[in-house]
């Protein structure tokens, strides 16, 4: 499974930004660790103050600053700003769909998505921050 | 965000098997969680897992007991907080001796207080005395409460994986 760009981006300054009480980052410092455009970072993270999840601080030595709840968030709260990962299970459909073979593809296809979304929705960021911590 | 009433029981609660008498209170916990009144159930249970004649063994000195099989409470005092039950079962499907977790319930009101993670720590400290190092756990899909719950507590998905069918 593969996510987009913008939700990667979207990941990392959340789990960097939440890693620490009051952590306070710069796009450019976040930028710089995960190899990502600062302008497309930007982007994201004005996407990320919409909801709530992350807060610009102004003045000299601003930057952001996660907003959100590190056991409430999922990774699915997240994802899904940026990305539909069940799209099947949303009604999203393909040529082909309706015939008994495209049926049972999308039957088989819906499992993946499920479980996928499972996945996601169980991961809290405490959960998650707790996994990055045992790769350091 | 933890819920408030969960901080007002500060003491680490003691856990211990359950008794015939904690029964009302797990099925209590487990209707107010579950909306389903399931009294038959948790008897069986109790007696099936706690109640054996033959391994009615004092819980307090489990390493001299040959117990597999653990229906534990969370108490403050007489009131149980929560209950957690769990098993070693071997050789289903190759798998060898490991772990399984069935059931675990926490009251509602003092959620995100630690009894849970108390519990799980109880039930896998008398797993690892009954000779395992695994621990598996079956859950819906879409218990996202009580996945992330597990997921909190360090468990990731297994190399097994659940089939059913329409009989």
């Amino acid at each position: 499974m593969k996510l987009q760009k913008a939700t990667r981006c979207a990941l990392f300054a959340i789990l960097e930004l939440a890693s620490g009480q009051d952590r306070q980052l710069s796009a450019n410092e976040i930028a710089e660790k995960y190899g990502i455009s600062t302008n497309h970072l930007a982007k994201v993270l004005r996407s990320l103050g919409r909801v709530g999840l992350v807060e610009a601080v102004r003045g000299a030595g601003g930057g952001y600053r996660f907003s959100g709840n590190r056991r409430r968030t999922t990774l699915l709260d997240i994802i899904q700003l940026f990305e539909t990962i069940d799209p099947i299970r949303n009604g999203e459909r393909e040529d082909g769909d309706d015939t008994a073979e495209g049926k049972g593809l999308c039957q088989v296809l819906m499992e993946i998505e499920d479980t996928a979304r499972a996945t996601f929705a169980s991961i809290t960021l405490d959960t998650m921050i707790k996994l990055v911590e045992k790769h350091r | 965000m933890a819920n408030p009433q969960a901080r007002q029981s500060e003491r680490k609660p003691t856990v211990r098997l359950a008794k015939a008498t904690d029964i009302p209170q797990v099925i209590a916990i487990d209707t107010e969680n579950t909306g389903l009144s399931k009294a038959e159930y948790w008897e069986d249970l109790f007696e099936r897992y706690n109640n054996r004649s033959n391994d009615m063994d004092d819980d307090a000195q489990p390493k001299s007991v040959k117990r597999y099989r653990f229906f534990l409470v969370a108490c403050d005092g007489d009131t149980v907080l929560g209950f957690i039950i769990g098993e070693v079962r071997a050789w289903e499907f190759g798998s060898p001796p490991c772990g399984w977790i069935f059931a675990v319930g926490v009251r509602n009101n003092i959620r995100q207080g630690g009894v849970g993670h108390t519990l799980l720590e109880a039930l896998n400290d008398r797993l690892r005395k009954a000779g395992v190092s695994k621990v598996r756990t079956m859950l819906a899909r879409d218990d996202t409460l009580i996945m992330s719950f597990f997921r909190s507590q360090g468990m990731m998905a297994g190399p097994f994986i659940q089939f059913e069918k329409d009989l």
